[in-house]
């Protein structure tokens, strides 16, 4: 029981990193990026091919394919987000989605229909566990939590305590007013992208070491990461955190009640959450609010 | 200045559309099978256009879990039919009881914001995929069929098939159509112009949304109803997948969001592009989605909207028209 508990918070931090990118971008740019997990199964495919081709150690790996990732959320910005926000709220989701369909099938045409994992390339780590009284805690999963601490203390000490980061929050904020004291919301925003593109990288080849992946495997990691967030109450990155354990305890549970409830206990979290945020405080179980019209104030 | 409903094009558009549906109700007794069941297919991809038309193009609402309910009307037939219901009947009541459905749970999705809507429907969509894998009549992944069907002939079958999807597609079109005209409509187009202004107006606009909605997801679960028709077998995971909405969102974008004539336009490019690359396999998935992306930026209103804004050609009057030139420059 406590060993399924600890393995559950451990399986949070994974999802507390591939959110954090998720969570981050939508503060700063009011996007949701649809195709946030596919971009992670991207890089995940990146580090697999430099390990792959020049023998090195996927953590080595993983630095050259930062700096990718990078370019790459800085040019999502500019030729994709920055256009996208202009037309309304709409376009980003309708964008960022054709976006993943793209390269989630252009992964697929090139990798094919196998799977990967990079846990064949680290030797012991994949498999070796410290003990703790009665337990056995994996490291790599340890290895994992701790680089999703580290990763969004991070970004937490960069938004509050640097003038990069009172740039990004004051373009969060007013990007108009931003611009009027200066700051170039453009290259802000980029910047910010290129950030969130980095913990993305550090996140696919954290579920590379975790286990398998294919090319069409960005969409649950982009479910995943979206509840964490929704769970989490999207206001703060630690919340993030707190909300992908609580993601991967009700899945654990769900899979102790029935051998295919591990998703459906994490959805059904996830609706939950949305409920209460929804509803609470609100006059939900009188039959006048199921029935009756609504007033003009209370419609959103 | 006037304002008018229609206009010339219209009533030839009219007069087309009539003849077309004659024409498509006699095609059976002359067309070969191989065409039969392509139109079959295409009549459901309109159907599907329409929809997700109806819910973006018009209600604002980017649901990338419209396959939740394209889904639910297949099962939902499935279980009618296995209660001994005639397959034709059953595609009906499912579709009507999964717009029942819808309605709760509009209730609730509708209270979320653009992409936190999308991507909460995408995660029902998977919740939906997850229960209906856990009753023992699908037998999981492994799917079942819509035995029922056999009790007719297979050239009957095809024929019955072809003539639903008509009925479905025409019945759904006009639905919308009426509904586009009624105040409701109205309502919905001018909160798809400006949200802000259509409420300062007192446009209710969440009222009205919950209805297209609702429509939306009873003519999408007619549209599953019908395609397990025509392929007879359901895997859960096949009906549940996600590219159904991607299919939706390219027809719509590319032929034109918030605009009638362009979910059909969309439709029929799609069903050409199906029909000439799908061999190609993968590469037409990623040529579909480069192209939702180019649209979406630089073709926001899609080909129809393109075309109406040069040549001011309405074809399908859901809209008031302005003619004449109403403002005036002013003179300083």
């Amino acid at each position: 029981m406590i060993n399924s508990l600890v393995q559950a918070i451990l399986l949070g931090g994974y999802y507390a990193l591939i959110a954090c990118g998720l969570a981050f971008m939508f503060q700063v740019m009011r996007i949701i990026n649809l195709a946030h997990g596919s971009l992670a199964i991207l890089s995940a495919y990146m580090v697999w091919m430099m390990t792959e081709a020049l023998a090195l150690s996927p953590f080595t790996s993983l630095l050259m394919v930062l700096p990718i990732m990078a370019m790459i959320g800085w040019l999502l910005q500019r030729a994709i987000l920055e256009r996208a926000t202009k037309g309304g709220e709409l376009l980003p989701v309708l964008s960022t989605f054709g976006l993943s369909i793209v390269i989630d099938n252009l992964l697929f045409q090139h990798f094919g229909a196998n799977t990967r994992t990079l846990a064949s390339y680290v030797g012991d780590l994949s498999w070796e566990s410290y003990q703790l009284f009665d337990l056995w805690i994996g490291k790599l999963p340890i290895l994992i939590f701790a680089t999703a601490i580290i990763v969004i203390g991070g970004l937490d000490l960069v938004l509050r305590f640097t003038s990069l980061g009172r740039q990004i929050r004051a373009t969060a904020f007013d990007p108009d007013t931003a611009g009027l004291v200066g700051i170039d919301a453009r290259k802000t925003a980029a910047i910010a992208a290129a950030i969130a593109m980095m913990t993305v990288a550090i996140s696919g080849s954290a579920l590379g070491l975790r286990g398998t992946f294919d090319a069409y495997a960005g969409a649950p990691q982009l479910l995943f990461a979206f509840e964490a967030t929704i769970i989490g109450g999207v206001g703060s990155l630690w919340g993030v955190l707190l909300g992908g354990i609580i993601l991967a305890i009700a899945q654990s549970v769900g899979a102790l009640i029935h051998p295919q409830g591990f998703l459906l206990g994490g959805h059904f979290v996830f609706l939950l959450f949305l409920f209460a945020r929804i509803y609470l405080n609100r006059d939900f179980l009188t039959l006048r609010h199921w029935l009756g019209n609504k007033s003009k104030g209370e419609s959103l | 200045m006037s304002i008018k409903r229609s206009n010339a094009y219209s009533k030839v558009t009219i007069m087309a559309v009539m003849l077309l549906l004659m024409v498509l109700v006699i095609t059976p007794f002359t067309a070969s099978d191989n065409v039969l069941e392509r139109l079959t297919v295409l009549f459901i991809y309109i159907i599907m256009a329409a929809m997700w038309n109806t819910l973006a193009g018009f209600g604002g609402l980017v649901s990338i879990g419209q396959q939740l309910f394209f889904g639910l009307g297949a099962y939902a037939t499935i279980r009618l039919a296995h209660l001994g219901m005639p397959p034709f009947v059953a595609v009906f009541i499912a579709a009507v009881l999964v717009g029942l459905l819808s309605w709760p749970i509009s209730k609730f999705m509708l209270r979320l914001k653009a992409a936190e809507f999308g991507i909460g429907m995408w995660v029902l969509a998977s919740v939906g995929h997850l229960l209906v894998n856990l009753d023992p009549l699908i037998q999981g992944e492994t799917g079942t069929s819509l035995i029922s069907l056999n009790a007719y002939q297979i050239e009957t079958r095809r024929v019955l098939i072809y003539l639903a999807a008509l009925i479905c597609m025409s019945g759904l079109l006009i639905g919308l159509f009426y509904l586009l005209r009624s105040k409701a409509g109205i309502a919905m187009q001018a909160i798809r112009d400006n949200e802000e202004a259509a409420d300062s107006i007192g446009v209710d606009a969440q009222t009205v949304k919950k209805w297209f909605f609702i429509f939306a997801a009873f003519g999408t679960a007619v549209a599953g109803a019908l395609w397990l028709a025509q392929a007879s077998s359901f895997q859960p995971k096949t009906y549940f997948s996600v590219q159904w909405t991607a299919y939706m969102i390219f027809m719509v974008l590319v032929g034109g969001i918030g605009r009638f004539e362009g979910a059909i336009l969309g439709a029929l490019l799609f069903f050409a592009v199906e029909t000439w690359f799908a061999d190609t396999g993968v590469w037409y998935l990623v040529g579909l989605g480069a192209v939702a992306v180019l649209c979406s930026l630089f073709l926001p209103k899609g080909l129809w909207g393109a075309i109406e804004s040069r040549l001011g050609l309405r074809l399908i009057p859901v809209g008031y028209q302005v003619t004449e030139e109403t403002l005036k420059p002013i003179k300083s």
